[in-house]
C-alpha cells in the first residue's frame, strides 16, 4: 500500500494585504521514486494552483528549491520523499527575503555577497584573444572546480546561527566562495587585498564555529575544511603584514 | 496592475550564457544594459550542461591535427546539411577564442595531464601518452560525431562553471538585472522593435522598457514536450514565442527537435553524452551491445539523432527493459570505475545516486532517448539580426542562427552560445550606439493595456472544469509520441489538429486561483497558449517536410531529399490568423556539398541544381524572405573550397 503523506506548508503572500501567516494541510499519495518537487507540483496543481515555490532544473544543479524540511535545510528537488516520515512540514528558507510561501529571494542576497567578496577573478591584463590559454595544473583546475562547485542554494545560510541574526555577515557560502578564488592562480589580488576581505566581522570573525553549514550542504562542499584554509591564510598573511610593516 | 516605463539602451531578455555573454560584449562598449531574466542569471538552464563545450584546440593525443575546418565539417555533417555553412564556419574559427576567455573568466576546465593517461576508447582500455609540452593545457573528451576529442570540460559541470565565470564578470561591470521577470510582449510600430512590456514574477506587475535594442536570448522550449524533455520547468519558449506573437518576424526549423539518448527513465533528468565519450556503453534486455552492430565505426558515439533512432527502434523491437513507466535501455559505465566516475563525470555519479537511487560504479543506468535540444528558434541573419523588426536581435538556444541545422553536435551549443554572444553583442552595441529612441511613448501604453487586458481577461472568465495544466499534460503527451523521434504523415497529422483544438480550447479554460501578487496558476496560464503555438509550429512544419534529415525522421519519407528539401522552413503566425504560414529559404550558400554523413543512412536525393547555381540564388531568396542585410556581406567568411 501507498503510504498517505501529509503536508504542513507554510502559508504568506506579501502582496496580498489580507493574508496572515499560517500552515495549510494537504495530503499526497505516495509515488515510486516521488521527490518534493514532484509532491508540491501535484498540490499546485490538483490541490492550491496560489501555492509558491520555485524549482527549475529540478535535477539540484540551479540551486532553486532550498527550503526547510521538516526543520532543516534541504534542496527540495533531490529529497525523495521516501527518506521521510509520514508527515512533512515545508517552511521556507530564513534568513532570505519571503517571496511568498515557500519562495524566497535568495538571488538579491547572493548578488550583495558577490559584490561585497569581489567574487571574480581580479586579472591585471586584458584578455589576450590570440594567446594561448594560461597553463595550469589539473590538480589546481580539480581543487578550483571543487569549491566552484557551490550552487548558492542558500541551505548553508539559512542553517547558520549567525546569519540568521546578522544579515551583513556571508556565511559559509561567501566564504567558500572567497575560498576559491584565493585558491585561483589566475587572480592576482594580493595579500593585504585578502586580508581586508575576509578580516571583518563580516567575514571569518563572524563565524562562531556552530558549522552546521557543512553538514546541510547539498553539494557535500568541505565546508569545515574552507574555513579552515581561510584561517590559514588569514593568519599567514598578518604574519607577512607584520614583517613589512617593521 | 499598469506600472512604470524605464529605458535603456540595450535590453537583453533571458540572463543564461548566451545573454550574459552578449550583455558583457554591449556593456563593455559603454552601453547601458539591462537584462530580465525568470529566475537569477546563475539559475538559467545553461547551468545544468554538463558535459563539455566544443572548441579544436588539439591539445591532448587523441585531439591532435584538429583544427576550425575539421570542426566545420563535423558540424555541417552533423547537422544533415541543414546548417548555414558560413555561420558554422564562422563558429569553428571562433570557439577556440571563447573557450579560452572563459579560462580568463575563471572557468577551472579539467587540465591536460603530461605523460602515460588510461581511456577506454571502443570498448577497450588504452594507455595513451600525453605529450609533457602539452600539460596544463585544457584538456578534451570525445563527444558524438566528432573527427577528434575536441569537447573541453570541467569535470561533468561544464555549464554551471562556464555561466558562474560570466556571471561573475556580469556582477564586476554591474550589469542590472532584473530577476524574477518575465517579458510577455514586444513593443514595435510594425517596422522597428523599441523595447518590451514584462511582468513582475514578485508582486504580478507589468512594466514596460524602452530600449535601443532588443537581444531574446530565452533559451529552449522543450516544455512543450510536457515532462518528456531533460530541460529545466522554465524553458517553456515564451522568447520564441514573442517574436512569432508579433506576426512579423519569423521562426525558422521548428521541426528540428533533438532527442538526447540518455535521460534518466523516468525522471527525465539528463545523464551527459560524457559518459558514452568516456567509454560508456549502452546495453538492450539482454545486457547486448547494440549500437556495434548499428554503427561499427562510431558506435555509442554517433550523432544524437541517429543514436536516438536506433535505441527507438531497438525498443519498438521488443529488446528495451520493461518498467513501470514503459521500456528504457541501459547505459553503463561500471567498467569506467569510481575514481573515474566520482571525478570527472561527478555530476553523473551524484545525479545517478540522488534521483535513481543507484551507484552507477556497480549498477546500470536506465536510460531511454527524451526531448533536449531546439535546433530551431528565432531566425536571424549571421549579425544576430532578426527578419522582419530592426533593432531585434535573438541569441543561443532561441536563436536559429543556424549552424545547427537538423542536428546539433554535443558540446556545439555551449559554445555557440559564446561564440554568438560575442558577435552579436558587438552588432547589438553598433546598432544601439547609431540609434536614438524615438519612439512614441503611446506604443508602450497601448502594448501595457493589452498585457493588462489579458491577464484580467483570464483572472475574469469562469472556466470549463479543465485547467492549465491539463492542458500543459495533453499537450506534452501529444507532441512525444505523435511529434516525436520516429514520425509519419498520418499521426503529425493528427497531432496539428489535436494542437490546433487546444490551443482553440485555451479561452474556455478558467483559473481557480485569483489572488494578488505572483499568481503562478495566472502565470503559467499567460504562457500556455504561446506554447501550444509552439508546438503547432513545430508539427505544421514536421508535417510539411516530406523527408528525413537530422533529427526529423519521417518513416513515410526515410530519405534526405536534397532535390527539394536542402532548405530551412521559416514560419510566421499572422495577428489574429488561426493557423501559422510557412514558407522556405535555401540553408546559405554551400561549400561541402551535400553527401554521407560518415554514419546513420547513407542514401539520398541528390540535388537537382549545381551549387553554384544554388549559391548564386542564395541572396535574394533569402532577402526576398525577410534576411536583413548583414554587416559583411553574405558568403565573406565561408571556409575555403574543400
Ligand atoms: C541537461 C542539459 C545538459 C546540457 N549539456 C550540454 C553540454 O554538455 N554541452 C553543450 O554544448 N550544450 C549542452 N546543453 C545545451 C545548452 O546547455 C543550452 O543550449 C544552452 O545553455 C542555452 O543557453 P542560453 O543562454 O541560450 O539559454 P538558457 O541558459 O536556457 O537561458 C535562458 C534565459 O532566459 C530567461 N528567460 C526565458 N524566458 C524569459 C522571458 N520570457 N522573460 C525573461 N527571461 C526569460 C531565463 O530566465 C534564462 O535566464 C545541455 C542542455 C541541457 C538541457
Ligand atoms: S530545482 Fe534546481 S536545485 Fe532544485
Amino acid at each position: 500500500m501507498s503510504r498517505r503523506l501529509e503536508f504542513e506548508i507554510f502559508r504568506l503572500n506579501p502582496e496580498d494585504p489580507e493574508s496572515e501567516p499560517h500552515t495549510d494541510r494537504f495530503e499526497v499519495t505516495e509515488t515510486p521514486y516521488m521527490t518534493l518537487y514532484l509532491a508540491l507540483s501535484q498540490i499546485r496543481e490538483e490541490q492550491d494552483p496560489g501555492l509558491q515555490f520555485d524549482f527549475a532544473c529540478r535535477s539540484a544543479i540551479c540551486g532553486s528549491c532550498g527550503m526547510l524540511v521538516n526543520g532543516r535545510p534541504a534542496l527540495a528537488c533531490r529529497t525523495l520523499t521516501s527518506q521521510l516520515p509520514d508527515s512533512i512540514r515545508l517552511y521556507p528558507l530564513p534568513v532570505f527575503r519571503l517571496v511568498g510561501d515557500l519562495s524566497v529571494d535568495t538571488g538579491s542576497w547572493f548578488r550583495q555577497m558577490a559584490e561585497r567578496t569581489e567574487a571574480w577573478v581580479h586579472q591585471k591584463l586584458p584578455f589576450d584573444a590570440s594567446a594561448e590559454e594560461s597553463r595550469m595544473s589539473d590538480d589546481d583546475a580539480q581543487a578550483i572546480y571543487d569549491s566552484d562547485r557551490c550552487i548558492e542554494c542558500g541551505c548553508c545560510v539559512a542553517a547558520c546561527g549567525v546569519a540568521n541574526i546578522r544579515s551583513d555577515f556571508v556565511a559559509a557560502a561567501g566564504l567558500n566562495r572567497i575560498a576559491r578564488f584565493m585558491l585561483d592562480p589566475r587572480d592576482r589580488r594580493d595579500e593585504s587585498e585578502w586580508f581586508e576581505v575576509l578580516s571583518s566581522d563580516q567575514g571569518i570573525f563572524g563565524c562562531i564555529g556552530l558549522m552546521a553549514c557543512e553538514d546541510v550542504c547539498p553539494k557535500q562542499l568541505p565546508l569545515l575544511e574552507v574555513h579552515a584554509y581561510l584561517r590559514r591564510r588569514l593568519f599567514a598573511s598578518r604574519l607577512v603584514g607584520k614583517q613589512t610593516d617593521t | 496592475m499598469n506600472g512604470e516605463l524605464t529605458s535603456t539602451d540595450v535590453l537583453i531578455i533571458g540572463g543564461g550564457l548566451a545573454g550574459e555573454r552578449c550583455a558583457l560584449e554591449a556593456a563593455s562598449r559603454g552601453l547601458d544594459v539591462l537584462i530580465l531574466s525568470l529566475v537569477p542569471p546563475r539559475r538559467s538552464h545553461s547551468c545544468a550542461a554538463q558535459g563539455g563545450m566544443q572548441a579544436a584546440l588539439g591539445n591532448c593525443a587523441m585531439a591532435d591535427g584538429d583544427n576550425p575546418a575539421l570542426h566545420f565539417l563535423d558540424t555541417v555533417r552533423g547537422s544533415d546539411w541543414g546548417a548555414d555553412q558560413e555561420v558554422a564556419n564562422i563558429f569553428a574559427e571562433e570557439a577556440p577564442v571563447a573557450v579560452r576567455e572563459l579560462a580568463y573568466y575563471g572557468v577551472p576546465w579539467t587540465r591536460v595531464r603530461g605523460g602515460a593517461n588510461q581511456y577506454f576508447i571502443k570498448g577497450k582500455k588504452v594507455t595513451i601518452e600525453e605529450s609533457l609540452q602539452h600539460d596544463g593545457l585544457i584538456m578534451h573528451r570525445d563527444f558524438g560525431g566528432t573527427a577528434k576529442w575536441r569537447a573541453c570540460y570541467a569535470s561533468a559541470g561544464t555549464g554551471h562553471a562556464a555561466l558562474y565565470a560570466l556571471d561573475s564578470e556580469v556582477i564586476r561591470m554591474g550589469i542590472e538585472v532584473r530577476d524574477r521577470t518575465e517579458a510577455l510582449r514586444l513593443v514595435h510600430d510594425g517596422e522597428r522593435c523599441v523595447g518590451a512590456i514584462a511582468r513582475c514574477l514578485r508582486t504580478g506587475r507589468h512594466f514596460a522598457v524602452a530600449a535601443r535594442a532588443t537581444v531574446i536570448a530565452t533559451g529552449g522550449y522543450g516544455r512543450i514536450y510536457g515532462k518528456y524533455t531533460t530541460n529545466a520547468t522554465i524553458n517553456d519558449g515564451s522568447g520564441a514565442v514573442i517574436a512569432l506573437d508579433t506576426g512579423i518576424v519569423p521562426l525558422a526549423n521548428m521541426e528540428a527537435v533533438q532527442f538526447h539518448p540518455t535521460a534518466l527513465s523516468p525522471s527525465s533528468i539528463l545523464v551527459t553524452e560524457g559518459a558514452r565519450g568516456d567509454g560508456g556503453y549502452l546495453l538492450d534486455r539482454n545486457l547486448h551491445r547494440f549500437m556495434v552492430d548499428a554503427e561499427p565505426d562510431k558506435q555509442e558515439l554517433a550523432s544524437r539523432d541517429v543514436v536516438s533512432r536506433h535505441m527507438a527502434q531497438c525498443m519498438r523491437d521488443g529488446n528495451g527493459v520493461d518498467s513501470a513507466d514503459g521500456p528504457h535501455l541501459w547505459l553503463d559505465v561500471r567498467h569506467l570505475g569510481e575514481q573515474h566516475l566520482r571525478t570527472k563525470l561527478r555530476e553523473v555519479f551524484d545525479i545517478c545516486q540522488d534521483f535513481a537511487g543507484i551507484n552507477p560504479a556497480d549498477a546500470l543506468i536506465p536510460v531511454r532517448p527524451t526531448q533536449h535540444y531546439s535546433m530551431g528558434g528565432i531566425r536571424v541573419n549571421k549579425d544576430g539580426a532578426a527578419y522582419g523588426l530592426t533593432g531585434l536581435f535573438a541569441v543561443g538556444e532561441a536563436a536559429c542562427w543556424d549552424m545547427h541545422g537538423f542536428n546539433r553536435l554535443g558540446g556545439n551549443s555551449l559554445a555557440e552560445t559564446l561564440v554568438s554572444g560575442r558577435i552579436v553583442g558587438r552588432q547589438v552595441a553598433e546598432m544601439a550606439a547609431d540609434t536614438e529612441l524615438r519612439a512614441n511613448t503611446v506604443l508602450y501604453f497601448d502594448a501595457l493595456a493589452e498585457a493588462d487586458e489579458y491577464a484580467r481577461n483570464w483572472l475574469q472568465r469562469t472556466g470549463n472544469g479543465t485547467n492549465v495544466f491539463q492542458l500543459r499534460d495533453t499537450m506534452g503527451e501529444i507532441m512525444m509520441h505523435k511529434v516525436g523521434i520516429f514520425r509519419s504523415g498520418d499521426e503529425l497529422a493528427a497531432a496539428v489538429t489535436e494542437l490546433q483544438q487546444l490551443h482553440d480550447n485555451c479561452d474556455d479554460v478558467g483559473l481557480r486561483n485569483r489572488q494578488p501578487g505572483m499568481n503562478p496558476e495566472l502565470t503559467f496560464a499567460l504562457r500556455i497558449k504561446g506554447m501550444l503555438r509552439l508546438a503547432i509550429t513545430v508539427a505544421s512544419g514536421a508535417l510539411a517536410r516530406t523527408e528525413s534529415r537530422g533529427a526529423h525522421c519521417r518513416t513515410d519519407f526515410p530519405v534526405r531529399d536534397d532535390a527539394n528539401w536542402l532548405n530551412r522552413t521559416l514560419v510566421r503566425w499572422a495577428r489574429e490568423a488561426q493557423t501559422p504560414e510557412l514558407s522556405y529559404e535555401p540553408v546559405g550558400q554551400l561549400v561541402l556539398p551535400p553527401g554521407h554523413r560518415g554514419y546513420g543512412a547513407s542514401d539520398h536525393a541528390p540535388m537537382h541544381s549545381t551549387i553554384e547555381d544554388y549559391n548564386a540564388a542564395v541572396l535574394d531568396l533569402q532577402s526576398a524572405a525577410g534576411r536583413p542585410a548583414s554587416s559583411e556581406p553574405l558568403g565573406q567568411r565561408l571556409p575555403e573550397a574543400i
